[in-house]
């Protein structure tokens, strides 16, 4: 990789160790994928969770953050991902003092470095989305594909560590998705049934990325006949990324790098073409309810909720009551609105259990199923069906509807 | 060398030789392991139950979220680590998660490995070679 004078000091251990740490390892990460420099990148999102950072990890992290303020800070604005736990419900989740623990120790680290713990991944939706061609470094698959295809911006996949070097540096190895040439698309996909549900936008997601396969293919849709909202958007690219690992797509028309097909399709070339409909839909969230009659509980989450969903949660509960735990993630501020909207105290009236800052599967998931005897779980996110089976769950992808109304009906699910 | 020898895009880490385990499946620290026990979770992966530790594991592609990038290195320091992943397509989770747990990793055939390497067979990869490799090794 070429490096400017500035990135030769930062390898030479000018800045400090940290600042040396991080570029060693961006050239490692940019020679073995092809970057010729860097870019330079305006924010970073990282993840921040216990259960990926490890004893190992957080141990790592508390080195950097034991340096001088000098060697140890970031150098452009850093958020968090959902975190581990929500300390004023971990007790009802029945997690145990060694997560919390750890979860303090990681907070304090990430803090000392001078990152802003916001502990979301709608980012998009409640702190600053980025612009049309704006190079970013986020974590977060579904953070990346919303911000690359609904907003235009440039970021490839960035794990926590890479994701913390960006932040330590202020940039970026240039590869994939920065780069303009690998946005174009690489598959066709003409889709004849336009979802309703966000459960379907996830299936749909889902469908598209089995047949997308991996990282370096870019899907553009053909068909969608109306504007998706930000959530629509949201679930069908978490559930994208999830199933295929994909970080961009296009849909014609309508996400801005493809106001025209001849904008993101080859001008003198053909590409593969799939077509998906009602019927395959139908058999995606089939596969994922056939066997399961009854649930231990209902998990909204992955992505968390925007304060609208959060609305229909609540408005869908009037006059019920859960009698299974139904838990309900959302961000920190769309906790907070929630509260002084009323929001929350109607879900938990109802026998719900509103948690901010946190995802249900970055939450020691395993653990909590075997503390609680959670095995069944019914939840709208595709992304949550497809991550966690790993995990021990047997999962039921249904709308947000007859999740609420299992949650009702002691778990059983209607047919 | 032979037709044994399988030559990669991309290599990182330190030269390894162990037992392989081979499927025609995608790879995600998150999404498919117990890494607690050491094996395989997903119901739905191919590799379903099995261990993975110390294992050169040949798969298709990475598959799923960030998180590899931090568990690699937590995965190591517990001993709950394969020796080696060989992919037909990377993503850059996995390439940030071996550069950050220094760990080894090739990928990029002009063939499907999974199909080329035998499930079981003892194999060497070397991702420090001018060309990084995977080789079959005689039994």
């Amino acid at each position: 990789m070429r490096l400017s004078d500035q990135e030769r000091a930062m390898r030479a251990g000018e800045l400090g160790p940290a600042a040396q740490w991080a570029i060693e390892h961006q050239v490692k990460v940019g020679d073995y994928l092809g970057a010729a420099d860097f870019v330079p990148v305006s924010q970073a999102h990282i993840m921040a969770d216990t259960e990926s950072l490890g004893i190992a990890g957080v141990e790592w992290l508390e080195r950097i953050a034991s340096l001088p303020w000098d060697q140890r800070r970031v150098r452009i604005p850093a958020i968090t991902d959902p975190r581990g736990t929500d300390f004023a419900a971990a007790h009802r989740l029945k997690q145990q003092p060694w997560m919390l623990e750890l979860e303090r120790r990681a907070i304090s680290a990430f803090e000392a470095i001078g990152i802003l713990m916001t502990n979301t991944c709608i980012n998009y939706q409640t702190i600053m989305a980025p612009l049309l061609g704006e190079h970013v470094a986020y974590g977060d698959t579904g953070v990346v594909i919303y911000c690359n295809s609904v907003c235009g911006a440039r970021s490839n996949f960035e794990g926590g560590p890479s994701a913390l070097a960006a932040a330590l540096t202020g940039r970026t190895p240039r590869y994939g998705y920065h780069l303009a040439e690998h946005r174009r698309a690489s598959l066709l996909v003409e889709v004849t049934y336009t979802p309703g549900a966000l459960d379907e936008w996830g299936a749909l997601g889902g469908i598209i990325g089995r047949i997308a396969g991996d990282y370096w293919q870019v899907p553009a849709l053909a068909g969608i006949d109306r504007i998706p909202t930000s959530d629509e958007m949201k679930h069908f690219g978490a559930a994208l990324a999830s199933y295929g690992s994909v970080a961009l797509f296009h849909i014609i028309g309508i996400t801005p790098e493809a106001q025209r097909e001849s904008d993101v399709l080859p001008h003198n070339a053909t590409i593969a073409t799939h077509r998906v409909g009602e019927a395959e839909i139908r058999a995606f969230q089939k596969r994922y309810s056939d066997g399961i009659d009854r649930v231990d509980l209902v998990v909204f989450s992955a992505p968390q909720l925007s304060l609208l969903e959060l609305q229909r949660v609540a408005a869908l509960l009037e006059g019920r009551h859960a009698t299974i735990p139904l838990l309900v993630v959302t961000s920190p501020p769309v906790k907070a609105d929630g509260d002084r909207l009323g929001l929350s105290s109607q879900i938990e009236a109802a026998g719900g259990t509103v948690l901010a800052g946190m995802c249900f599967y970055q939450s020691y998931a395993r653990e909590m199923a075997e503390a609680n005897g959670w095995h069944r779980l019914a939840t709208n996110s595709a992304k949550l069906t497809n991550i966690i089976g790993g995990y021990g769950y047997k999962p039921a992808l249904l709308s947000m509807e007859a999740c609420v109304t299992a949650a009702c009906n002691d778990g059983r699910i209607a047919r | 060398m032979t037709a044994t020898t399988f030559f990669a895009k991309a290599g990182m880490g330190r030269k390894t030789t162990a037992t392989a385990l081979v499927a025609k499946d995608g790879f995600s620290a998150r999404y498919d392991l117990d890494r607690l026990r050491g094996i395989f979770s997903r119901p739905e992966h191919r590799l379903a139950g099995q261990s993975y530790v110390g294992r050169v594991l040949v798969l298709d592609a990475a598959k799923g979220g960030v998180a590899t990038a931090w568990m690699l290195r937590d995965m190591k320091a517990r001993g709950v680590i394969p020796a080696a992943l060989v992919l037909n397509a990377a993503n850059p989770i996995m390439v940030q998660g071996a550069a950050f747990a220094d760990f080894t990793m090739i990928s990029g055939f002009d063939l499907d490995i999974t199909q080329a390497i035998p499930n079981g067979a003892m194999v060497e990869v070397d991702p420090a070679a001018e060309r990084p490799f995977i080789r079959v090794l005689p039994e």
